[in-house]
């Protein structure tokens, strides 16, 4: 049996995400934000393959027939951009309740305190 | 522009704006200019509606419309027929008396500019409730009544009276009102329409629909609520907290007979039906006679004016409800008469508590040698209100029982008894109000100790309607009669049977129950004062108001438990939920399917060893990640391993611009987490017990999988995009080989616009975070590194200094060549971004920061704002070109040495997409090392 390239790619979107959401849910800021980075990558391969998997198929006129769907990649683009900016804020957002709240716990306080 | 539209939009638009540019200076001059306006306003929307009353009167319905969304069956459409000319007159007419009034009543220190401009906003709802043609156009002023009312009854904010009584009305009212809306929905599904002038031709197909009672009871809730029927009423008599004017005009003129005239307005509608006289008569019947007894044991005043108002409500409501045509003339005569003796009796209250400083009637009296022309037409007023013959209020009250003895064929003895008894009732209030007010003296200490005759500008509106109360009285047909015929007919859809408006009409029954009221009530009165001591009573027991403020502690003692159930302010947990929602949600349909979906049918791609290499690769360093991220630097080095098997991914599945952009974007946010970790602990602590851990794990393993599922039933499946028209008109209409990019630059251009809209309010927002924000940062991580060279490395220092030039080639280039071949505006700008990324590594903030002027981050927003002029200046040159935003042209020019040069002006926009994302970028870094810098402070 020969593995097919949509399994890949479904299995391993799906095995970031997981680790993503476990990462999410930890309680100190500076895994939350890999968990975040994490899922950010799953959602983005995700949505980019809902055009379906193509090969040597640059959407890119006068390359060849067969052309792989531009408007997901189009999508994904900005959001791999927006993903990046996101991530910035979010651990200079963990920077600052640090500092306001003297824990990286992200309620904020110790637990058990 | 058309006269109805006018009429509702005078005070709407002229009038708020006047009042509120003339008031916002309180100085005499000033207070005397905004009260001009308004009255100028009043009296040209007043005047319009007189030129048109022959036409109206003449049996004609105005009606005007324009589309609004014609989609959802909204129009905005006026309408004038007689009902709502009658309303209209009443709306304006007592608004110029009370406007005049007012200016006299106002101290100096109550603000003229927010009274006026409040006002005129609720006159022009009013007249919109009136003269909407448009059911849902309607709903939109019967809210804005309830909005504004809450803001002239809390007009005198400083008090907490005010406050609660506007709160009270608004819950109430405003409540009402969207019980109401779900009401008129259900209306408007039944009939097929929301145009009045539909809705009201088709009364057998809505009452003879099953939901007809549901929908009935609903639309009855708004108009109880409004027009402050048993059990609604509590909301009236607190709501006194107004000032007097806004009394005399809302509580007893207007917006309480909103209900009232939306139950006349769609009696043919819903009218006539067993339910609906059954619901609407005995409510009121019930209201007017409880309210009118409550009214005899208020001490105060304007509560006793509230509860006769509550209790002539009830009257009409009543008349409104009897399946009678008579009893429609009976139900709009009263609507104008009451509106008549009221408005002039709450304005003497208004005069009463400005000359004497209380409204206390135990403490009032003997007021008729004081003031005696107050005193002569509050008192003409008041025999207007127990219904004394000669005056108006006898003759729509003789009318009154006359329909109550008519209907007791139908519904026994008990309508008539109970009609008497509360006109035995109103006779005694009233009595009460002229005695204790101007008899009974001599008044006891007063605050202000010498009460006299007001200025004639408070006076003159009381005297008008006094005197009116009397010429109707007299002469009914000649005076109200043509209005009156008008209303009716409007009201009933057709004309009413004849009748006579006349004082005398033989000795009959009626006569003999007005009789009985009048002695009666006397007789009540002298009883409950003397021998029962009224005046030592104080209410107590049953209340609506304390039920509605104990059911509105109980609901926010509810609301308080609830949230602290489910938010006990911990975000980890709130975040669990939220994954543990979310995957439910997702799963709900699969698991109530029949029949869980396989795989598709699309021939799948066979995988080469290098992907599975990767997709190895991917799954141990994922996997390593989650078990050892408590040693945050080796989970940051993981998590890039991930970012770049992702970029592999992108570039074996033909997508070339995102394999460069996923790879720039993990450099730089691979540099901005690893700033951020220094100056946060290197290791998380292990804290979590083996059950959250468990927890976590099986949420994650069902998100994950639920995600893998998904991409699974996706991709093994074919699919059909909208893209190929895109791939279609790239070249010619987009003028660039590049799909993707032509897709973000042109044809999703505005799509693109905002995104890089929203970078720049992430960067911003970054410099909101930490600007000025100052922490220290130990010198070295806890293996011993250093976080910063002691001196950059000279090697590096001469590659970033060879560097620089190159990637700057490399970006334009990679700019230039991206309306065809992979590349643009984002990958560039993140290229660009890496190689200064690479200056401050080589050269040091401080020294990075010089050559770039980026003063601690604060600087780059200019790029920012420069990328957002440039790409919004690009979509709005397409306007000079008479097309709409961002659509772009392109072109061929030939330039010397370098040929034809494909030319669009899309390039531009992506100049901007350039500029921001280096800004955004470099500002997100240089904010983040300015916050680090004194390390050693």
């Amino acid at each position: 049996m020969t593995v097919s390239m949509e399994f890949l790619v479904a299995s391993g979107i799906g095995w970031v995400t997981a680790c993503g959401v476990y990462l999410m849910l930890r309680g100190r800021s500076f895994p939350v934000v890999l968990g975040l980075t994490l899922i950010g990558y799953a959602v983005n391969v995700f949505i980019f393959t809902m055009g379906r998997l193509w090969s040597d198929a640059q959407p890119i006129l006068g390359t060849g027939d067969v052309v792989a769907d531009p408007l997901p990649q189009a999508l994904v683009l900005t959001a791999i951009v927006i993903g990046f900016a996101t991530t910035g804020f979010v651990i200079e957002l963990a920077l600052r309740s640090r500092a306001e709240s003297g824990t990286d716990h992200v309620d904020g306080r110790e637990p058990g305190a | 522009m058309n006269p109805l539209a006018t009429i509702v939009l005078l005070p709407l638009v002229a009038g708020t704006l006047l009042c509120f540019s003339f008031g916002r200076d309180n100085s005499a001059a000033r207070r005397t200019l905004t009260a001009f306006a308004a009255g100028a306003v009043t009296l040209l929307a007043l005047s319009l509606l007189l030129s048109l009353a022959p036409q109206v009167m003449a049996g004609q319905t105005l009606l005007a419309h324009t589309d609004w969304v014609p989609s959802l069956g909204l129009s905005i459409g006026w309408r004038l027929d007689g009902l709502a000319l009658l309303f209209a007159l009443l709306i304006t007419g007592i608004g110029l008396l009370i406007v005049i009034y007012a200016h006299f009543y106002l101290g100096e220190a109550d603000p003229a500019g927010k009274f006026y401009t409040l006002l005129m906003l609720f006159m022009a709802a009013m007249l919109g409730v009136v003269m909407s043609d448009n059911i849902m156009l309607l709903v939109v002023f019967w809210e804005l009544t309830s909005v504004s009312s809450f803001l002239l009854v809390g007009y005198w904010g400083h008090r907490a009276d005010a406050r609660d009584g506007a709160r009270m009305a608004l819950a109430i009212t405003g409540g009402g009102g969207l019980v109401m809306l779900a009401g008129f929905v259900l209306l408007g599904q039944i009939a097929g329409t929301y145009e009045l002038s539909e809705l009201l031709t088709r009364g057998d197909v809505i009452k003879a629909d099953p939901m007809y009672p549901l929908m009935l009871v609903l639309v009855l809730v708004g108009c109880f609520t409004k027009s402050a029927q048993v059990p609604f009423h509590f909301w009236l008599p607190e709501a006194m907290a107004a000032p007097t004017p806004v009394s005399a005009y809302l509580h007893s003129a207007t917006m309480v007979k909103a209900g009232v005239f939306l139950m006349a307005r769609l009696y043919p509608a819903l009218g006539g039906t067993g339910l609906f006289e059954g619901i609407v008569a005995s409510f009121g019947l019930a209201t007017m006679a409880f309210a009118a007894w409550v009214a005899i044991f208020r001490h105060d005043l304007k509560a006793l004016l509230a509860y006769s108002t509550i209790s002539h409500l009830g009257l009409i409501t009543f008349l409104i409800g009897l399946n009678s045509p008579l009893s429609a003339v009976a139900a709009v005569f009263h609507v104008l008469n009451h509106a008549t003796f009221k408005a002039a009796l709450f304005m003497s209250a208004g005069i009463i508590d400005h000359e004497t400083g209380t409204r206390d009637l135990r403490r009032l009296g003997g007021l008729l040698r004081l003031m005696p022309w107050t005193a002569t037409f509050a008192m003409t007023a008041a025999a207007s209100m127990a219904g004394i013959p000669l005056f108006n209020g006898f003759l729509s009250k003789e009318m009154f029982f006359h329909e109550a003895v008519e209907a007791s064929m139908f519904w026994g003895a008990a309508v008539p008894v109970v009609a008497a008894l509360g006109g035995v009732f109103s006779m005694a209030y009233s009595v009460r109000f002229v005695h204790d007010v101007f008899f009974n003296g001599p008044p006891k200490e007063l605050p202000h100790a010498h009460p006299h005759d007001p200025p004639l500008g408070m006076l003159a509106p009381v005297a008008l309607l006094a005197v009116l109360c009397v010429v109707v009285g007299v002469l009914p047909a000649l005076t109200y009669g043509p209005l009156v015929q008008a209303a009716a007919s409007a009201m009933l859809g057709t004309a009413p049977p004849a009748y006579h408006l006349a004082i005398w009409h033989g000795l009959n029954l009626p006569l003999l129950m007005s009789a009985i009221a009048v002695v009666a009530g006397i007789g009540l009165y002298v009883a409950l004062l003397r021998p029962l001591s009224l005046h030592d009573y104080t209410p107590r027991g049953w209340s609506g108001k304390a039920t509605f403020t104990c059911m509105v502690e109980r609901l926010f003692a509810f609301a308080g438990r609830l949230t602290s159930r489910i938010e006990n302010g911990s975000l980890q947990r709130s975040m669990a939920l939220m994954v543990a929602l979310t995957v439910l949600l997702a799963g709900a349909p699969f698991y109530m399917a029949d029949s869980l979906p396989g795989a598709g049918t699309r021939a799948l791609m066979p995988a080469p060893p290098l992907a599975l290499a990767l997709w190895a690769l991917l799954l141990v360093s994922a996997t390593v990640l989650v078990l050892t991220h408590h040693r945050r630097f080796q989970a940051l080095v993981l998590t890039g391993v991930v970012g770049l098997v992702t970029a592999l991914t992108f570039v074996a599945l033909s997508a070339p611009d995102l394999a460069l952009t996923q790879l720039s974007v993990e450099v730089v946010s691979t540099v901005i987490l690893l700033m951020g970790l220094a100056l946060l602990p290197q290791r998380s602590p292990l804290e979590s017990g083996a059950l959250r851990r468990g927890r976590d794990a099986v949420l994650a393993l069902a998100a994950g999988g639920g995600i893998a599922g998904f991409a699974w039933l996706m991709l093994t499946r074919n699919h059909e995009s909208i893209s190929w028209f895109f791939l279609d008109k790239a070249l010619s209409e987009g003028g660039g080989t590049n799909v993707v990019n032509v897709i973000l630059v042109d044809f999703r251009g505005y799509d693109t616009f905002g995104e890089i809209t929203v970078l720049g309010i992430a960067a911003v927002g970054v410099l909101a975070l930490l600007d000025g924000f100052r922490t220290r940062r130990p010198a070295a991580d806890e293996q011993g590194r250093s976080w910063q060279f002691e001196q950059q490395p000279l090697l590096l220092r001469f590659a970033a200094r060879l560097v620089l030039p190159l990637a700057l080639i490399v970006s334009a280039y990679i700019f230039w060549r991206g309306h065809n071949m992979p590349g643009g505006g984002f990958i560039a700008g993140l290229i660009t971004a890496v190689a200064l990324v690479l200056q401050y590594m080589a050269l040091g903030q401080a020294r990075a920061e010089m050559l770039l002027h980026g003063a601690a981050g604060r600087r780059f927003t200019r790029w920012i704002g420069s990328g957002l002029s440039i790409a919004g200046l690009t979509g709005i040159a397409a306007f000079l070109f008479g097309r709409p935003f961002l659509t772009s042209a392109h072109g061929h020019p030939h330039v010397p040495v370098l040929g034809d040069i494909p030319l669009a002006s899309a390039a531009m926009f992506d100049l901007g997409v350039y500029i921001t994302v280096v800004g955004a970028t470099l500002l997100t870094l240089s904010v983040l090392g300015a916050a680090s810098k004194e390390q050693h402070a």
